[in-house]
This record gives C-alpha cells, structure tokens and sequence, in this order.
C-alpha cells in the first residue's frame, strides 16, 4: 500500500514537472519536483525506500529526459535517496530548519554527483552552474519544507472540523 | 519476510542498487548508438500521460478563467450582467479564435516561404529533468516524423526531433546543453556554431577573430549540418568579446520565446546536404 503511495507520487510529481515545467520555468531556476518527492519519501520512510524510491525516479527521468547517458540521475537520486533516508533516522528532522537544510543538501549533493559524472564521462559541460544549482536548492527547499506543512496540517485541519461539527450538533 | 529483510539491511541494498545503476552507465559509454530501447517505450507511454495532463490543465484554465470573469460582473445589474457577460465570452471566444488563426497564418507564411514539406504540431508536455530542454509535440511517427527533423517557428528555429514516438515525439530545444546547428552572420556570412547552454541564451563558436560580427546582427542556419535547412532565422548577436587569439565569444539571442511555443512546424523535407551525405552513404 505504501509502496503504491510512492510510485504515484513519483508519477504525480514527473507528471507535474513535464505538465508545468512550460509555464513556469524561466532562466535558470528551475524546480527538480522529483527530487522534492525523494528526499520526502526517504525522509518519512527511511533509507531502503528513500534510495529505492530515488532508483524508480531517477530512472524514470533518465529515461524522458535528452540526457545521452540513462542512469546518470538514477544514481544521483539513489545516493539522495539512502542518505536522506539515513538522516531521517538518525537525527530529529522535524522542524522547519533542520528540513530545509536537508532539502538544500540533497539538491547540492544531486547536483556535484549528476554533473560530476557527466563531465567525468566528457558528455555534458555544465560551465560555471554554481549561481544555478544554488538557486535550484533554495527553490527545492521551499517547496520541501511546505509540502512537509501542508502533509502535516491537513489531518489536522479535518479532525478539528469534525469534532467542532460534533460540538454544534450536541 | 525477505523484503522486510533487505529493508533493514539497507547498506546491501544501496550497494547492490548503486552497482546496478554504474553497469548500466558503463554499458551505455561503451556504445554510443542509437536511441536506447529503454528510453524510446517509456517515453512513447509517458507521452500519453502528458497528452492527457495538458487537455487537463487548458480544461481547468478555461474554468477558471470563467469563473474569475464572472466574478467580477456579479456586482452589476442582473440584466446588463448577463449580456456582458454573453459579450465577455462571446469577445473572448473571437479574440481566442484571431490569436490561433494569426499563429496559424504565420506558420502558413513561413511554410510557403520555407517551400518545404512540413507539418504543423501543437506542444503537449516539456521536460522530465530541469536539467535538460525539451519539449513534446503531439505528431509522431505516423505523421512522418523521422530523428533528426528540424521544427520552427514563424520566429525561428525551435530544435529537432530526438525520440518520435507512434502519436507523439520529443523535441530538443536549440538551447538545450546538447543541442548544435551550423549559422552564418546574414550581413557578412561568417560562419560558425551555435550550441545551448541550457539558459536562455546561444554561444556563437568557432568565429574567427579577424570576422566581421557585430551586435545586433541576424545570424541565421547555414544548412552544413545536415538538420536545419538554410537561412532560417536563428536569433541575434547580444554581445560579441574577444577569446584569445583565434576566436570570438559571440552571445545570440534566440528570435524564438521557448515558454511561450504553442505551435510548431516539423520539416519532413530531407535538407540537400542531408540528401547528399546519403547518396554518398548509399
């Protein structure tokens, strides 16, 4: 059941970066939802499924991206995935700041590995990416952190309804 | 009981996937041919999510879009209300119907005056990964859509075709960090190459130092790379410095707005260099 809320949030977020990537993507910030939805699942799940889930998805972008080489992302999103995974059980991420420092990480980490191995493999040259890797880690870490709110709230909000529902029925 | 297992040796796991992933990228360094199969089925079914998703969205933005129109004649009188808004969707209803026949006409204008076999195709998804630009098109093999098709814009040249799929195909966008094509300078016709950085800006290389480029000049395709047919408007020159004693670093403004493409033409006539290399081949 689990497994199956995570391959469709994967999808869900794949779908959401092809769909509106058009729209909004302007320049060189550019949101990568995917890994958002990695470092989330292996936040809240722990490092198997986090590098697992990171695997599935780095997969699946490899294979609908340009990229020459698939795998690349795959293995950039899988050592995202575990490490993220092994912070979530090792240390207390459940505040705001912890979660945003981790989210600014994993993007950091994503990037020197999905780079550095495209220019190891003399494929790809990214010249000067810093101001944009930089710039897609706060973006991917805003985006974390309020998705982490919003997940949390949400149960909440609909049982304080209820019980003041009951309340006005009594 | 033997996931659970994996699951808490986690370490062996990682290792065994991270394995995985470095064979399967060894095994792509070592041949460099064609499209993998892989990439050409998963693409080929995502494409039909993606065609899915966008009739979607352009269904709830037109809902919006009512709605928020609506909303504001709800203040004035009922029976004046109801007539603007009749007028109101009526005008955008003509405006919607002008902008499409305007885009429509350029494209026609720019296939009569490129006098090649094209084919019109509306944009449906954009890409995966931030990382790379590409946009998908909702014409695909079925329509004649072959690797290697160069697809404009009444502006310009927007990229090719990489990964036709049977309904639908992926475009790389000029300005994707892959992407190349051969120009000239149109007043003075120095040669040379435009590739992508993955920015909204095109590197003009191999233009020798003592060429005359100056800014604001069109630079357009130059046909010797076998994909884009000659003299389609590429952009212009931004700015134009000296880097080291051979070439110049020349910046080139797309003529096309990447985010704001709707439609597109796909360019199903062979260019004669392209004809020529495979009669050589041949």
């Amino acid at each position: 059941m689990r497994a199956a809320g995570v391959i469709l949030a994967v999808v869900a977020a794949l779908a959401l970066q092809t769909t509106l990537a058009r729209f909004v993507v302007r320049g060189t910030v550019a949101i990568d939802l995917v890994l958002v939805v990695v470092v989330y699942v292996a936040l809240t799940s722990g490092p198997a499924t986090g590098l697992l889930s990171g695997a599935i998805a780095g997969l699946a972008q490899d294979a609908l991206s340009t990229g020459p080489i698939l795998g690349i992302a795959g293995l950039a999103k899988t050592i995202v995935g575990f490490l993220a995974g092994v912070i979530g059980t090792q240390f207390i991420v459940s505040q705001p700041l912890p979660r945003f420092v981790v989210f600014f990480g994993a993007t950091i980490v994503h990037a020197v590995v999905f780079m550095g191995l495209y220019t190891v493999l003399d494929r790809i040259h990214f010249g000067s990416p810093t101001a944009g890797v930089v710039a897609q880690a706060t973006a991917n870490a805003l985006v974390g952190v309020v998705a982490f709110q919003v997940v949390e709230l949400l149960p909440g909000a609909v049982e304080r309804r209820r019980a003041a529902k009951t309340r006005l029925r009594r | 009981m033997a996931l659970v297992d994996i699951r808490q040796r986690s370490g062996y796991l990682f290792l065994g996937v991270v394995l995985g992933h470095v064979l399967l990228i060894s095994a792509q360094v070592n041949s460099r041919s064609g499209v993998p199969l892989l990439e050409a089925v998963t693409f080929g079914i995502f494409s039909e999510v993606q065609r899915t998703l966008s009739g979607g969205i352009t269904g709830v933005r037109r809902v919006w879009g009512s709605y928020v129109g609506l909303r504001h004649v709800k203040a004035e009188n009922e029976e004046l209300k109801r007539q603007l808004a009749d007028v109101q969707i009526a005008m955008q209803q003509q405006s919607a119907l002008a902008d499409r026949a305007r885009g429509l006409e350029k494209l026609l204008e720019l296939r009569d005056h490129l006098n090649l076999t094209t084919t019109g195709a509306q944009i449906i998804g954009a890409a995966a990964s931030p990382d790379f630009r590409t946009l998908t098109i909702d014409k695909g093999t079925r329509d004649g859509l072959r690797p290697d098709m160069a697809v404009v814009a009444p502006e310009g040249v927007v990229g090719r075709i990489v990964v036709p799929s049977t309904r639908s195909a992926k475009v790389q966008l000029l300005i994707d960090r892959n992407a190349a094509a051969g120009v000239i300078v149109e007043r003075t016709r120095a040669q040379g190459v435009v590739v992508g950085g993955g920015e909204d800006r095109l590197q003009m290389q191999y233009v020798s130092e003592a060429s005359d480029v100056a800014v604001g000049d069109l630079v357009v395709t130059s046909g010797i790379d076998t994909i884009y047919p000659k003299g389609l408007v590429v952009g212009r020159v931004e700015s134009v410095e000296k880097n080291g004693p051979a070439f110049k670093r020349i910046v080139v403004k797309p003529a096309v707005n990447f985010s704001q493409l709707e439609e597109v033409l796909v360019v199903l006539t062979p260019t004669p260099a392209k004809e020529a290399s495979a009669g050589v081949s041949e």
